[in-house]
């Protein structure tokens, strides 16, 4: 977990909730590549098409507000992204992500979120907190995660994570 | 300490915890519904297939479960969902089920203080973002995702980051045209949809000390579209008045201390303010309904856990009464006990002969589910919390946020209307 590359999909939004990650009315869906067939419906109907296993998101401030459906961070997960790269996340969002082992929410700060283009392909360094891009060739800095959550990201997830 | 602070200090069993202290609490209630128990039991199967034996929950009379959002069953798979629900209450000996079609149920944020389940002073995890809605009696409530419900079914505790508060006070005598919507709607707009972000959302003073609990459970409810981690209301009178006429059990309440350190103070009069709406895309996007200009509107909505409690109908009663709707109108009582004490006062029957269509307890139309959804390019009043694209229905169908007095109004009249509008 702690190299991932990939190429970057990029939403230039704030507040990017769950409604449009996974609308309501596929919550009663448990089987999880059924839920990813509809990722991000709510804004970007070719999502789906575009994404390959490994990929990752890029977006504004706020990602995942709204629900606290687990639904979006795995609907996300099973349509190929791992991480998803924000200025700052819902915390509900960023908890079900590390708690279910669903995928990384990592900050950047707004430098890096500027200069990452869409398609560009990036190399995620966890245990240096480095995110390199290869296509612009620059190096940004994540935001280290705190403490728990590294652990219960090392863990992979919290119930196999023992305080 | 603050309110949240002694709380989750009670909870960890520690003396004093201050805001980035990260703790394991002690959870005194935990909540599922038709969503988030599927969800908790895939998370069992995979640890079943793991080999761990789950044969038992740590606490199952801490547990209550709703059926909400998918009943009455939309489709097979609907239905499936809620006999897996029934299963689960079955095998784990979870008492509190509240059963579409058996007796009291609803809307789970409204089950959990209609029926007192939540007592003030305590911890309330529940698999749904409006969990906050509960903190207005006094006690830490927050929303989390199946994971993490799972892990407190189990476990009987969870980890939690202390939040900071921001104090709200909101001072001033409340017109008889404004209602707790319109105060949280301006606080919203005012302050944005991630100013409680990892924050606890506290509110006091003088208007909320005369203020009906039904009210002040629409301000903690959309605490969450702030993106609060939980909204509380420290516990008086009403508070206590409120729970004791509905459950005998014991409780010790708590209150911030004097000295309580708070991220920020925000002082509100509510004189002036003017009944507004949230226009489409957010929650945040504001404006004053008489400034609105012409919006006619398709649909007039009156559901859900944050506008479909019984003062909310009462308030929208007051303006149908002896009128006639222009446009198609819903009202879906929060919970049957709601319905029933609404049918007895002669409220369902001022909707009915309005022309209003009156339907079953469900989160359904308010999350685009099902019981009325949206088409392209409709417009919707409604008394609900969301408005993101899509939220009610179609992608391109859009709804104005408004409290209940404001959706009725406009009801009456085909277009956005303020309740000082309609004679």
């Amino acid at each position: 977990m702690s190299l991932l590359r990939g190429i970057v999909h990029k939403y230039e939004k704030d507040n990017i909730d769950t409604d449009v990650i996974i609308p309501g009315p596929y919550l009663k869906i448990m089987d999880p590549d059924e839920l990813a067939k509809h990722a991000m419906e709510g804004l970007d109907k070719d999502f789906v098409t575009k994404v390959k296993q490994g990929d990752f998101m890029v977006a504004g401030e706020n990602f995942g507000c709204g629900s606290s459906r687990e639904h979006a961070p795995i609907a996300l997960k099973h349509a190929g992204i791992t991480a998803v790269l924000a200025l700052s996340f819902a915390r509900i969002f960023y908890r079900n992500s590390v708690d279910g082992a669903h995928l990384l929410p990592i900050e950047v700060d707004r430098e890096a979120y500027q200069n990452i283009s869409d398609k560009d392909e990036l190399k995620i360094d966890i245990e240096k907190g480095e995110v390199r891009n290869l296509t612009k060739n620059k190096i940004y800095k994540m935001k280290p995660f705190p403490e728990l959550i590294k652990k219960i990201i090392d863990a992979g997830g919290l119930l196999n994570y023992t305080p | 300490m603050t309110i949240t602070e002694k709380i989750l200090a009670r909870a960890s069993g520690r003396d004093r915890v201050s805001p980035g202290d990260v703790v394991f609490a002690k959870v005194n209630k935990v909540m599922l519904h038709d969503v988030s128990g599927p969800g908790v039991m895939t998370v069992f199967n995979e640890l079943e297939k793991k080999g761990r034996k789950i044969d038992r929950l740590w606490d199952p009379n801490s547990v209550w479960v709703a059926e909400d959002h998918f009943v009455p069953a939309v489709d097979k798979l609907a239905a499936q969902n809620i006999v897996l629900v029934q299963n689960f209450v079955k095998k784990f000996g979870i008492s509190k089920h509240f059963k579409y079609g058996l007796g009291q149920y609803g809307i789970c944020h409204t089950l959990s203080h209609e029926e007192a389940l939540v007592l003030p002073g305590e911890v309330y995890v529940g698999g749904d973002s409006h969990t906050n809605t509960t903190g207005a009696v006094g006690a830490f409530a927050t929303g989390m995702g199946h994971t993490d419900v799972a892990y407190v079914l189990l476990n009987g505790k969870i980890w939690f980051k202390v939040p900071e508060t921001i104090l709200f006070k909101i001072e001033g005598k409340i017109s008889d045209y404004i209602m707790a919507k319109d105060i949280i709607l301006n606080i919203i707009a005012d302050h944005g949809t991630d100013v409680g972000n990892y924050k606890a959302m506290q509110f006091t003073g003088s208007a909320i000390r005369r203020m009906s609990m039904d009210e002040r459970f629409t301000l903690t409810n959309m605490t969450t579209e702030a993106g609060a981690k939980n909204g509380i209301i420290e516990p008086d009178q009403t508070t206590i008045d409120y729970i004791k006429e509905r459950t005998n059990e014991p409780f010790t309440p708590l209150v911030g201390d004097e000295d309580a350190k708070y991220a920020d103070v925000f002082t509100y009069d509510v004189e002036k303010m003017e009944p507004v709406v949230a226009k489409p895309f957010s929650p945040a996007n504001r404006a004053a309904v008489r400034e609105l200009g012409n919006v006619p509107i398709d649909k007039a909505y009156i559901g859900s856990c944050t506008g479909a409690k019984y003062t909310d109908l009462l308030e929208a009663a007051k303006i149908l009464k002896g009128k006639k709707v222009k446009v198609r109108t819903e009202i879906l009582p929060a919970a049957q006990s709601i319905y029933m004490r609404a049918l007895k006062e002669g409220l369902i029957n001022i909707f009915l002969e309005a022309g209003v269509v009156v339907g079953p307890p469900t989160c359904g139309a308010c999350c685009g589910a099902h019981m009325g959804v949206l088409a392209k390019d409709e417009v919707c009043v409604s008394t609900t919390n969301r408005n993101f694209p899509g939220r009610m229905g179609h992608v391109e169908s859009k709804t104005y946020l408004a409290s209940p007095k404001v959706v009725a109004a406009s009801a009456v009249t085909g277009k956005i209307t303020d309740p000082r509008d309609v004679r």
